[in-house]
């Protein structure tokens, strides 16, 4: 071959680079055998503590849920993991299919008509449908409430960077949207009114009224919704909701330190063409055979280029086939029972947790599996995550990071996977350390 | 390859015919609709717009690409036609007819003079008709 190129030596190929820097000699140890690097490897594993070592009560955005056992076994069948970007339809049935049931199952928890493959996360969801409101109405501000995940909100600012486009916040101090401070603010300048539910403290906001006050005006109503709660709540797009996003790492997918995570993105129908990501669609073939495509591309940007409707050019396959999964195995009755376990056993945990002394409530709204607890003056509420954590429980989130009227309260997560005991542990180690230095 | 000689073109590909003191159709040349092969959506622009001329109004949609579709001349939008929405088809069948996609009130009469002629359109796209 080097002759065929008219080169003597292989190292003529490398004259450009300079002599010094071809073939440097590195500091690096000597290797190790199979049985040394296993034995490194998983002395820096156990470093890292995982829901198995911990009880976690913690929350807010990435969830601690069961994923049956079948999730795994068929997800990680090299037919699956293997499958790469279905561009050409022929070679890609297997993966359009599972893409066309994953968005079928999306329509269907979220009550809307249709839904895109799939996008990054919750958060660039949730910025990707503010920006398809934006373009739809051609109007320059939004309202976002305040109950929504703060780094959600950070990350739709971003997005809106030098777009001059207005981003208001509504407050709830009450702990949910309140549809008549909606109907104050909305304006004819608003593209939308952005909501989540559950929202960010775990309470369920009214979203009938909140669309109802939003339409008045023209504006979009944009809902952030948490897929499990979906088992048994009524479905954003039963409520009035133009697109729902939200984040589906709680569908069989595992927390895993923070990601990979899922977005989904659903629509009205008449937001078709204007919605962004990959969308798969049911067809016949020339000899009248069912097949599936990628369709409508003429949205995307390997063809309409800056006027595409994002930059997005990819999907979270894997995810999504996993979420895909686990919502056939757990079907609709399924689903409710979990979602029905997650009420009941955070509700049992509230309950408990209040009657711990120096612990008082935040909100009085419903919630689904999340709550908000604060602790009386004076109590270190930093120092009692510690002493529990010592215990391999992790008790909450703090919320002083981004609500500093909330500074010391917790937010806590109770999900089907905690037992009695678990949660009975949990209240009780709490009591112990509350009393140990409060009395 | 028809290309009428009652109307005017443009570079775009878009023919343009003059309905009245006040009323300019617009539509896609017969030549075009060949390229782009089967129309499946258009995106028209919305009544009472003010369009400048060159500047990009409404798309086209074919099962290869999309492509920009622009006002001939400035002015505002007058009517669209509304039955591309139904039958995009049209604008493959019937390009200089019922294919139409917008007329404009023209604040620019001198405008119209500037439009390619039928011969001119067949030369520069070397068009046979």
């Amino acid at each position: 071959m080097l002759r065929a190129i008219g080169v003597a030596r292989f190292e003529e190929l490398l004259s450009d680079i300079p002599a010094q820097l071809r073939m440097p000699t590195l500091a690096l140890p000597a290797g190790l055998s199979e049985l040394e690097l296993l034995a490194k490897a998983k002395g820096l594993a156990q470093l890292n503590q995982s829901t198995e070592q911990v009880d976690s009560y913690l929350g807010a955005g990435m969830y601690d849920h069961h994923i049956p056992a079948v999730v795994d076994a068929l997800a990680s069948r090299g037919e699956f993991a293997t499958a790469y970007t279905p561009y050409q339809a022929e070679a890609s049935q297997g993966t359009l299919q599972a893409i066309y049931e994953y968005q079928t199952m999306i329509c269907e928890l979220t009550g809307m008509e249709v839904a895109n493959a799939s996008l990054y996360d919750g958060a660039s969801s949730l910025a990707e449908a503010a920006l398809v409101a934006l373009r739809t109405t051609g109007r320059q501000r939004l309202l976002v409430s305040q109950a929504v995940h703060p780094e959600y909100r950070q990350v739709l600012r971003t997005y809106l960077d030098g777009n001059g486009v207005h981003l208001a916040e509504l407050p709830v101090p009450s702990g949910i949207t309140e549809a008549s401070r909606v109907a104050e603010q909305v304006s004819p300048d608003v593209a939308a009114v952005i909501v989540q539910t559950p929202n960010f403290f775990g309470c369920l906001e009214t979203l009938a009224e909140l669309a109802e006050a939003a339409h008045a005006k023209g504006a979009l109503v944009i809902v952030c919704v948490y897929p499990v709660a979906l088992g048994i709540i009524q479905p954003p797009g039963a409520a009035g909701a133009d697109i729902v996003v939200g984040e589906g790492q709680s569908l069989g997918n595992p927390m895993s330190y923070g990601g990979p995570t899922l977005g989904f993105f659903a629509a009205r129908q008449e937001l078709v063409r204007k919605i962004p990501g990959r969308l798969a669609g049911r067809t016949i073939d020339a000899e009248q055979q069912c097949g599936y495509v990628l369709t409508l591309q003429a949205r995307e940007q390997h063809i309409r280029r800056e006027k595409a409707s994002s930059n997005i050019c990819t999907n979270e396959g894997l995810l999504a086939l996993r979420a895909t999964i686990h919502l056939s195995a757990l079907g609709p009755q399924g689903l409710r029972e979990v979602a029905l376990l997650n009420v009941q056993k955070s509700h049992y945990a509230y309950e408990q947790l209040l009657q711990v002394p120096h612990v008082a409530p935040v909100f009085t709204q419903p919630f689904f599996n999340e709550f908000v607890i604060r602790f009386s003056e004076g109590v270190s509420s930093d120092r009692l995550l510690r002493q529990l954590s010592a215990e391999r429980i992790l008790g909450g989130v703090g919320l002083q990071r981004w609500y500093p009227a909330l500074a010391g309260a917790w937010l806590v997560c109770v999900t089907e996977t905690k037992t009695k005991a678990q949660i009975d542990r949990f209240v009780e180690t709490l009591t112990k350390a509350v009393q140990a230095t409060h009395g | 390859m028809k290309i009428p000689s009652e109307l005017r073109y443009t570079k775009t590909h878009e023919w343009v015919r003059r309905q009245g003191e006040r009323e300019l159709v617009v539509g896609i040349t017969e030549h075009a609709q060949e390229e782009l092969k089967d129309v499946v959506f258009v995106e028209l622009p919305p009544v009472g717009k003010q369009v400048k001329a060159g500047e990009a109004v409404a798309v086209v949609e074919s099962v290869k690409a999309a492509f920009d579709i622009y006002a001939p001349v400035s002015g505002t939008i007058a009517t669209v036609n509304a039955q591309l929405g139904s039958k995009p088809q049209l604008v493959n069948q019937d390009a200089y007819g019922e294919g139409w996609f917008f007329a404009i009130a023209p604040s620019q009469p001198g405008e119209w003079e500037q439009l390619m002629s039928a011969g001119d359109y067949a030369k520069t796209f070397q068009v046979s008709t």
